[in-house]
């Protein structure tokens, strides 16, 4: 298992689109004060209801997700971490042989699993456990009862909702090889179920179909790929499994993502080009949730129009709500961080933000942290880990954990998206304490 | 490899950060992969503190593993010098930088920074945050007195009797049970006997304060496993003996007294006599005028109060660390009058301990990390109040049995905005209040039980204390991303089938209720039917009665009693 480097994606561009605004990137390399990518597991495992995600960690791993998690403790969680003792390390016990004695313990007592995932971890990454192979052996003994895919969610490998990224690539291999060359729509990004029936009920208007979501709400229920598979990318933080869906024959619609009525119209518009949906037919389905959309978002907007936002890399969902900040908000970028850039997966929303906006790629955090500090803007998105510290010197924040739980895609959540941007700052205004 | 779901202790290096968190003029650098970083919201989220933890990471990725992270290292080392401008600075490593030996602390010492380095190697991968903590106290305090330690066999000079005993309290952290408030109880009791206090640490001190240790004549081990292994090494190195009682409790507190009174050669016998004197049940105008501290609790009258005698007997469970499962053991059975049915400890540094205090209560000790034993040990105590973390209180809201918090892993709602001590006379007095109100009042229960024939106590009516009958003293929800808890099942009725999941219920169960039997369950006040139905079953188990009747029902109240 070759380590990988997590931000070094390749440049290249699915085909040449319209001329690229060359925006300045401040690369940065210091502390990065971002989650790992097994912090995904917490959304995933409430998405995918079958599923079991076993990390192959340490204990650091196992406090780490209960940490982010915010002690939810559901009866049993679907989650859970092997813990590497001593005697794993020094090689005093087979890895494979412990691994799989825990996945028995684990599968005797959760029959209902039916698709394990074995999580790679730092510590497993760098002990090189092949956790490939140990999945191909417990499918031996355990398919097609429970279906074992593995993944690595290691913070030297994945930042944050990279984990869904390498979750759903491992995925792709086991995707069924599609029947027929008919297009097919595929939208590929974890969504809230309500969110999904709403798009789901916009493409039954539009006569765009079949229509199949990925991941799906049953880990064994999984939509097939091939010729005639059009993907349409609910979230910007899917390189790996865009790449190895396009191996397997589809074929990406670049677009913006749907965040706010411009990103949902711009994303539905490609879907309704590739199907040859007529002007007039997309204006009128449309129309009802456009209509919606901008009553919602018209209060929000008296707030947020000029003032600043400052945006820290975390969740690679900074460029779209940026885009969003700015052009529908009326906002102004001091800075937008990201964790790294994928050019196939960003330029068509690089190209919406305002020319010369602040683009940063990477983090120094103390170093961001000062430049949040002399732009004073009104409202900066960062972790849980810097919100408290700024609100405490006068800074109104907005933790981008949030971003990444809450249903915000779609037409029907675009004024819930600015709303948890003006939340803090009404709050503010507000208390006089 | 260990399956683990949750864990009640993280590793090593959060218990180190706990120290640095917890003093001024003190930075940690952590070699760490990228996102080791989420422990920074444990100190900003949980405790709400408004600063970032003083740490910084390398953070690390895979890209650098082949280049030189030791590099790295020196960088971070060298920019958290340059930006922090600390006094102290500790170097450690994290699980995943342990892998790669690096070993930050030499390459940290080797730089020549003009503050002292205390290089921390905490092996990730078979200690914890209790241990990571107490090691980093504990090199942190050696590193800085270790040329004060006067030549072996060098008697203390005595204390002259015209100046007041001073006392070092050892122990409070970051992220602490109630640290913030114990400190301030035991400032109050030294207050009483006339000590004066020389040095809190680590939390509130700055290095500079730990160099003034050796100036105080013992040591308060407020935590054990924070502080026993720092205040063994002052009393071998400096002849400062150690007060070892936990302030938790009236009793514990009165031997607390008691043993300093010992050690530094004090009368208390003034402060011990005001707190036996005073039911502090006069509320007369001297009294409510009055800004003195009582010097006593509340617990003994409110406990001798007659709307107590329903406590008598209540069968208690308790877990957490060693610390606070062995102080509320000795509160449950002495000043509350509980009956101890299970105690563990997820602490195995000090598993010795607590098998002792169960064994005095006649009950096996539970020593263990996995949340899931401690589950199976709480169903088959069938306790009707668990003392626990916030684990078990989740396991009692599954079980449907009143819960008390006692102990970390800290929660948010552990560090109220209240003053909430544990520890002394005020810390009593929390506790009777947190420990009782999850139980039916007294006096109400009483009554229910008398007036049990009345519609309003037919099946689904409840008490105002209660919004069901399973969610007794359930507080508020958590925060973060809020306390999901969808899957939980609570609310169950207590009759339900055999498949529901009541505690002491065996899935394979071949006891059946008739109707009759069923119908006079019934009638029993749902708050006790739970005991009365699972008494009962095991009463026919054991005599294999397949069958429950209504005469099954009062053989069994016979035999079992209530």
């Amino acid at each position: 298992m070759a380590l990988q480097p997590c931000t070094e994606i390749p440049t290249e561009k699915p085909s040449p689109s319209a001329p690229i605004q060359e925006l300045p990137v401040l690369k940065e390399r210091g502390q990065r004060e971002v989650f790992c990518g097994l912090t995904g597991i917490v959304w995933l495992h409430r998405k995918m209801q079958d599923a079991f995600f076993l990390v192959v960690g340490s204990r650091t791993c196992a406090h780490l997700i209960q940490s982010a998690a915010g002690v939810m403790i559901f009866a049993e969680p679907r989650f859970g971490t092997a813990i590497l003792g001593e005697r794993d390390l020094a090689g005093l016990a087979d890895a494979n042989d412990e691994l799989e004695r825990v996945v028995k313990e684990l599968l005797d007592r959760r029959p209902d699993i039916g698709t394990l995932f074995l999580v790679g971890s730092c510590p497993s990454e760098v002990i090189k456990l092949d956790l490939a192979k140990a999945a191909e052996k417990l499918n031996h003994r355990y398919f097609p009862k429970t279906r074992v895919l593995n993944y690595s969610g290691s913070g030297i490998e994945t930042t944050f909702t990279q984990g869904e990224d390498a979750c759903l690539g491992s995925m792709v291999p086991v995707l069924p090889a599609k029947e027929t060359e008919e297009p097919a729509l595929l939208v590929v990004g974890s969504l809230a179920d309500v969110v999904e029936d709403q798009f789901k009920r916009l493409f039954n208007q539009l006569g765009i179909g079949p229509v199949a979501f990925f991941p799906p709400r049953r880990a064994s229920d999984l939509p097939s790929v091939g010729k005639g598979t059009k993907m349409l990318i609910a979230q910007p933080f899917l390189s790996e499994t865009v790449r190895l869906l396009m191996k397997r024959g589809a074929e990406l619609l670049p677009s913006p993502y749907p965040f706010g009525i411009e990103g949902t119209t711009a994303w539905l518009k490609t879907a309704a080009e590739a199907w040859g949906v007529e002007e007039e037919k997309f204006e009128q389905a449309i129309a009802p949730s456009v209509a919606r959309a901008t009553t919602g978002l018209g209060r929000y907007k008296e707030v947020l129009q000029g003032r600043k936002a400052f945006l820290f890399p975390d969740s690679q969902l900074e460029i779209p709500l940026a885009r969003f900040l700015s052009r529908e908000c009326g906002m102004e970028l001091v800075e937008v961080g990201t964790p790294y850039i994928d050019r196939m997966l960003m330029d068509a929303e690089i190209d919406l933000l305002p020319p010369g906006t602040a683009l940063s790629e990477g983090q120094d955090v103390e170093k961001q942290l000062d430049r949040c500090r002399a732009a004073r803007p009104d409202i900066t998105v960062c972790g849980l880990g810097l919100a408290n510290p700024l609100e405490a010197e006068g800074l109104s924040t907005k933790w981008s954990i949030e971003l990444v739980f809450s249903p915000l895609h779609g037409y029907d959540q675009a004024a819930d998206l600015a709303e948890l941007f003006v939340r803090s700052s009404e709050r503010r205004r507000r208390l006089s304490v | 490899m260990e399956l683990t779901l949750w864990t009640y202790e993280g590793p090593p290096h959060v218990g180190t950060m706990r120290i640095a968190t917890a003093m001024e003029g003190v930075h940690y650098v952590l070699h760490a992969p990228q996102g080791d970083t989420y422990a920074d919201l444990l100190f900003t989220m949980i405790e709400r503190r408004d600063r970032r933890p003083p740490v910084s990471y390398t953070t690390f990725q895979a890209r650098d593993l082949g280049g030189d992270t030791a590099e790295m290292v020196k960088t971070s080392v060298r920019e958290a010098y340059e930006r922090f401008k600390p006094q102290v600075m500790l170097v450690g490593e994290s699980c995943t930088a342990e892998l790669i030996q690096d070993q930050p602390g030499s390459l940290a010492k080797s730089m020549n920074l003009p503050v002292p380095v205390v290089s921390l190697e905490l092996p990730a991968y078979s200690k914890k945050e209790n241990w990571g903590a107490s090691e980093t106290l504990y090199h942190l305090v050696r590193s800085l007195l270790l040329e004060q330690v006067p030549p072996p066999n060098t008697d203390r000079p005595e204390r002259d009797p015209a100046i007041r005993p001073k006392a070092n309290i050892i122990g409070p952290t970051a992220l602490g049970f109630r640290c913030r408030d114990d400190i301030q109880e035991v400032i109050k009791l030294l207050g009483e006997i006339g000590v004066d206090v020389n040095v809190i640490a680590p939390l509130g001190a700055k290095p500079d304060d730990l160099m003034r240790i050796p100036d105080a004549d013992f040591n308060i081990c407020l935590y054990p496993e924070i502080a026993l292994t720092t205040c063994k090494w002052l009393e071998r190195s400096f002849k400062q003996p150690t007060v070892k009682t936990v302030p938790i409790g009236v009793g514990a507190t009165r031997d607390f007294l008691t043993e300093i009174g010992e050690v530094a050669g004090i009368d208390v016998s003034a402060a011990l006599r005001r707190s036996q004197d005073d039911t502090l049940g006069n509320w007369d105008a001297a009294r409510l005028s009055s800004s003195a501290n009582p010097g006593a609790s509340r617990l003994p009258w409110y406990s001798r109060s007659v709307d107590s005698t329903y406590l008598t007997g209540k069968r208690v469970f308790i877990f957490g660390d060693a610390t606070h499962a062995i102080a509320a053991a000795r509160i449950a059975t002495e000043e509350l009058g509980f009956t101890l049915v299970g105690i563990g400890t997820y602490s195995r540094e000090f598993a010795r301990q607590v098998r002792e205090v169960a064994k005095q209560h006649g009950v096996e000790a539970v020593i263990s990390d996995d949340y899931l034993a401690v589950e199976e040990a709480v169903a088959e105590a069938a306790p009707e109040l668990v003392l626990g973390t916030q684990m078990e209180r989740h396991i009692a809201k599954r079980l449907g049995i009143p819960c008390a918090v006692i102990s970390t892993p800290i929660h948010v709602q552990d560090v109220p905005a209240r003053y909430s001590p544990q520890m002394g006379w005020e810390g009593a007095n929390v506790i009777f209040d947190d420990w009782v109100h999850p139980l039916m009042m007294g006096l109400e229960e009483h009554l229910i039980g008398m007036f049990k024939e009345d519609f309003e106590f037919a099946e689904g009516h409840m008490s105002h204390l209660h919004t069901a009958p399973h969610q007794t003293g359930e507080p508020a929800a958590a925060i973060l991303s809020g306390e999901k808890e969808t899957a939980v099942a609570v609310a169950e009725p207590l009759i339900a089938s055999d498949d529901s999941k009541e505690m002491a219920t065996d899935p394979g169960d071949v006891v059946r209720w008739t109707e009759d039997g069923a119908a006079e369950l019934k009638k029993i006040p749902f708050f006790v039917r739970g005991k009365v139905k699972r008494n009962t079953e095991q009463f026919a188990r054991d005599r294999n009665i397949t069958s429950i009747t209504v005469d099954t029902l009062y053989e069994a109240k016979a035999a079992i009693g209530q």
